[in-house]
């Protein structure tokens, strides 16, 4: 039997430096992602350190008008919060459609941000994979891989990253705060995420024992009108198969300014530069959404299943913005 | 008091369910219980190179690592046959780990027993299996070269080929021919229950609890493979949650189980993972459909082909019998229908809920959907010309409402007020299209199956008991058995405990084939008439009873007491009676014995189903907006469980039809991969 030691942190410093103890050991927040693959083998720890008692799940106004969700905030509560819904609604859709309401009740921003990938093959310790065993090989390029990611991957990974939440987050410019054995830190949130390359065992730029506590989402007037769409095989309680953030800044038909992140196709939440860069300046029209979706899947690199999304995720883009000009874009 | 047969009595289970006070087969307590874990093979063909099985073996709270190296042979492997029939049911006729031989992905190849199940996991983890191994076959694409017609399938019941008046010719001479393809994904049941056996021996008799949709088939089963008397095997099972037809054939994990046990010495409980759930008992396979169409351009069909290609596995000739439906569902002259099979590295697939029937009338019913379009027929008026009036023999339905079925769901449906032509309905971005398909459903009127019998007991408070060796899966057996107990003894429902889930209770059948019902029904029906009668009897010759002399067939039961028809002053409690001849209850037996083929009638359950869909064409979005249902099953006992069985069977099918599939990497032939 694989032993498990469990206890509860009382403070962010503790927290750190149970973990800093254990090189084995664990953050658990809601647990829904922690004790799934704990069951499957496919994480190991030695250790399990509790931090729900941790004072971090706050949600606050920032000076400029934007939003520090603390880490341990459930994903549930972000979601109904009034300031989310009235400046963020792409970030409420994000939360709402992801998961089912149980779900959503237990699991945490911070979680939600550290999920691990839906790969089978991840979850499958049986199987090769570089992401869960270095060098093991990616039983995911020839295999099961509908679900995969078409940009953003490399010949060592292909799995998509899951959350709908990060997708949101990334076109809202948002800045993830840690403590951690080297102080407080913060990244932008574009850089929190790694692309796979040829080490997909490695997710984000943190080190062991560094601690999410916060997010932080500036102020966006651009955000009060903006959506997240999610296209999927089910209505409910499933991963996308391609969704998309979106905003848009249309005066005079010309499009002023543009946020596109895309999901579900790629293998971090995915900021769409390429699409914005040509939305900017564009006539808000459906010929312009197209091209801008064109040229940001241009680089997609499809397998034998998945190759429907490269032209899903363009049309998602389209649905997208189409309705967000349908709706007269941000007041 | 009003008859309760036909009343939506409330399950009498249900509380206990929903409040966790039930007990699953995986929760059986028992003293110094043992935990089993099996370990199934990683490669879908070859054979084990070794097993190092000492670091396991060390591993702390192990008993015993089993394998092919030192598992008990078992004494023989009976033939596949359906649990229906009531002898030994095997899922397949072949029992893994009595040699190195590897036939499919999840194979049960090692078995780890130890006195916690988080010990026995961890020792499975420790074992080190080498396998020599070759490419497996597992898909229709694959075998599709080397297919071969089979005399029989399905356990032998159904021929390979049937063939009804000329269709080739029939088909040349047709005014119009419909050619239409169909590939359909394989299907695993699992329900919410995953497949449990405890095992433990008492006094030299093997006593089994097992989450199982026949206790009487797996003691015959069991009983067989290890050449036990079936006085030797008792099989007992109380709850079982769900089953789908994963749980209707006896398959290895069961008599593993009891192998285990055997061999440590103690109470053995092995439950399956919900992976090994994808291969442990079956599963509805892969398949491709091809159904021809003949017609004349008035829209009679003159020919239906239908056959159908599937992998079967590499010891037994199964396809569940999708070509049925389509050989009575409409009136036709000509029919041809066959099944081609070729070997592949599966298990034997088995039935899965609405075998074969709701594959099979899928392919039909799309293909008679493409005809009425041809035809520039209306899709409900088509099947309205080709109704058959009798079944292809010429035999009379027992009953049959199907044009009633299609005019009540027409009406609610709003069929007529549909814009019949393609693209022509929306709604915003969606468009919006519905369609409506017949269902039939055989009643198994077959030969084999055996005696059904249960036992009533009267108190003299007027309480009874009845009881019977089936088992609840969900279906609300318990329930409805107890209502046509209660009618037919006369005694308010309350009054009824109905006991089962024990094999040394009178003998029935498993519970497949949506048989259930209609064959415990008659069981329970003829002891409580045969005990209701003997009262009588007892009533009519005793001179102090005040309906002494009466005739039998003028005495009504009701209310717990026996009354004269025409003179209802003439009357008396069930307990006076009893208690003036000294009885403390009353019992019987009763038998019945079902009635085979030759009943004159042909008997098949008809229904219609009616759906509205919305399609999102541009992202691929599918949302059904409405489903209506309408069938005709013949006599309901309790509407509301009915009415659970019949929209399960819906939402089965919205399921099938529109998502559902089971994934294989076709590299490994392994299935149920982790998902979430
Ligand atoms: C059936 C199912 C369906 C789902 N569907 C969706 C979906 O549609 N969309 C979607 O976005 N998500 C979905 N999810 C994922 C779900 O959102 C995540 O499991 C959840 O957000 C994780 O949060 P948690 O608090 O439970 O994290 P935990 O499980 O406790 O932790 C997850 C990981 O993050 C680490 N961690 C947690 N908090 C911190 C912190 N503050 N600092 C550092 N490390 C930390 C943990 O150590 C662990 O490695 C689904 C999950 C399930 C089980
Ligand atoms: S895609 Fe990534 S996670 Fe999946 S098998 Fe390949 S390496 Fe592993």
């Amino acid at each position: 039997m694989r032993p498990v030691s469990y206890a509860r942190a009382t403070s962010v410093a503790e927290a750190i430096a149970a973990l800093r103890a254990h090189p084995d050991a664990a953050f658990l927040a809601g647990g829904t992602t922690e004790i799934d693959l704990l069951r499957l083998d496919v994480v190991r720890p030695n250790a399990l350190v509790d931090i729900n008692a941790l004072p971090l799940s706050r949600i606050e106004d920032l000076a400029d008008g934007g939003l520090r969700i603390g880490a341990l905030a459930r994903m549930s509560d972000v979601a109904e919060a009034p300031a989310v819904v009235e400046r963020f609604p792409m970030l409420m859709q994000a939360l709402l459609l992801g998961a089912s309401a149980q779900l959503r009740n237990m699991a945490t921003i911070g979680g939600n941000l550290l999920q691990r990938v839906r790969c089978s093959y991840f979850r499958d310790v049986a199987s090769p994979c570089n992401k869960r065993e270095p060098g093991t090989g990616c039983s995911a390029l020839d295999g099961i891989n509908r679900g995969h990611a078409v940009l953003g991957t490399s010949d060592h990974c292909i799995a998509t990253h899951p959350s709908d939440l990060a997708v949101a987050l990334i076109a809202l410019d948002a800045v993830v705060r840690t403590e951690g054995p080297r102080g407080a830190r913060a990244f932008p949130i574009d850089e929190f995420f790694l692309l796979p390359r040829d080490t997909p065992h490695l997710e984000h730029p943190t080190e062991h024992g560094e601690l999410v506590v916060a997010v932080d989402v500036p102020a966006a007037p651009i955000a009060r009108r903006s959506l997240y769409a999610k296209v999927r095989d089910r209505e409910s309680y499933e991963f996308a198969l391609a969704s998309v953030a979106a905003a848009m800044d249309v005066q005079g038909g010309v499009i002023r300014a543009a946020r596109v992140a895309l999901g579900g196709v790629a293998t971090k939440p995915w900021r769409a530069r390429r699409a914005e860069q040509i939305l900017v300046g564009a006539p808000a029209q459906r010929d312009t959404y197209a091209r801008a979706a064109r040229e940001e899947l241009a680089s997609a690199r499809p397998r034998q299943l998945n190759a429907f999304k490269v032209e899903l995720a363009q049309r998602a883009i389209v649905r997208a913005l189409e309705t967000l000009a349908e709706t007269g874009g941000p007041q | 008091m009003t008859a309760t047969i036909g009343a939506p009595v409330e399950r009498v289970e249900g509380r206990a369910k929903v409040t966790g006070a039930a007990r699953y087969t995986a929760e059986i307590a028992a003293d110094r219980l043992a935990y089993a874990v099996l370990v199934g093979a990683r490669v879908a063909s070859g054979r084990v190179s070794s097993i190092d099985t000492r670091a396991a073996e060390h591993a702390p709270g192990v008993l015993a690592v089993l394998t092919h190296l030192n598992l008990a042979r078992v004494a023989a492997v009976p033939n596949l046959f359906p649990s229906l029939f009531g002898r030994a049911a095997p899922g397949e006729t072949f029992f893994p780990m009595q040699t190195d031989v590897v036939h499919y992905a999840g194979q049960p190849v090692a078995m780890v027993i130890a006195s916690s199940l988080e010990r026995a996991q961890h020792a499975a983890t420790l074992l080190r299996i080498e396998y020599e191994s070759a490419p497996p076959i597992t898909t229709v694409e694959q075998g599709r070269t080397r297919a071969y017609e089979p005399s029989r399938i399905f356990g032998g019941l159904i021929p390979g080929r049937t063939v009804r008046g000329d269709v080739e010719a029939a088909l040349a001479r047709a005014e119009l021919r419909i050619d239409a393809t169909f590939r359909m994904a394989a299907n695993h049941h699992n329900p919410i229950e995953p497949s449990a056996t405890t095992a433990f021996w008492e006094d030299g008799r093997l006593m089994l609890h097992d989450a199982t949709q026949g206790i009487t088939a797996t003691q015959m089963t069991v009983a067989a493979f290890l050449g036990l008397s079936p006085a030797d095997v008792r099989v007992r099972t109380q709850f079982v949650g769900g089953g789908f037809g994963c749980k209707a054939m006896i398959w290895p994990h069961v008599t593993l189980a009891a192998l285990a046990a055997r061999h440590v010495g103690r109470p053995v409980r092995l439950a399956l993972t919900r992976e090994q759930m994808f291969t442990s008992c079956g599963h509805r396979e892969e398949q491709e459909q091809r159904v021809v169409l003949g017609a004349t351009r008035d829209g009679r069909l003159t020919a239906i082909r239908h056959h159908k290609l599937s992998p079967t596995s590499e010891f037994d000739d199964w396809a569940e019998p999708s070509l049925g439906s389509s050989e009575l569902a409409y009136s036709c002259p000509n029919y041809e229908g066959v099944y081609r099979l070729f070997r592949s590295n599966t298990m034997t697939p088995t039935f899965t809920r609405g075998p074969g029937e709701s594959t099979g009338m899928f392919a039909l019913e799309c293909a008679m959907d493409e005809l009425a379009s041809a035809l520039g027929i209306d899709p409900l008026e088509l099947r309205l010309r080709n109704h058959a009036d009798a079944d292809p023999s010429g035999k009379p339905w027992s009953s049959k409402s199907l044009k009633e079925c299609y005019q009540l769901g027409a009406d609610r449906f709003g069929w007529a007020q549909r814009n019949p032509a393609p693209r022509s309905q929306g709604d915003g971005r969606w468009l919006i299209g519905s369609g409506v398909a017949t269902a039939t459903y055989p009643v198994p009127a077959l030969p084999h199956l055996q005696a059904q019998r249960a036992r009533a007991r009267l108190y003299a408070d007027g309480s009874a008991i009845v009881e019977c060796a089936t088992q609840e899966f969900g279906t609300g057996a318990a329930t409805a058995m107890a209502q046509v107990a209660a009618d037919t003894l006369g005694i308010p429902f309350e009054r009824v405990r109905f006991v089962y889930g024990d094999t040394d209770l009178p003998n029935s059948a498993a519970a497949v084939g949506s048989a259930g019902a209609g064959m415990l029904s008659s069981a329970v029906y003829a002891a409580t008439s045969a005990l209701r009668d003997q009262l009588v009897q007892l009533a009519i010759a005793d001179a102090e009873s005040p309906l002494h002399g009466a005739e039998p067939a003028a005495v009504d039961v009701k209310d717990g007491r026996l009354t004269r028809r025409d003179q209802p002053d003439r009357s008396e409690a069930y307990g006076d009676l009893l208690q003036r001849h000294s009885m403390r209850d009353a019992e019987a037996v009763g038998t019945w014995i079902p009635t085979g083929w030759d009943t004159g009638y042909a008997m098949t359950t008809f229904g219609v189903q009616f759906a509205e869909v919305a399609v999102d064409a541009e992202l691929g979005l599918v949302r059904v907006r409405r489903l209506l249902g309408v069938f005709a099953p013949g006599r309901v006992l309790n509407p509301r469980t009915a009415r659970s069985q019949l929209m399960g069977g819906m939402l089965w099918g919205l399921g099938q039809a529109l998502l559902e599939g089971t994934l294989m990497d076709v590299r490994t032939g392994r299935c149920g991969l982790v998902l979430f």
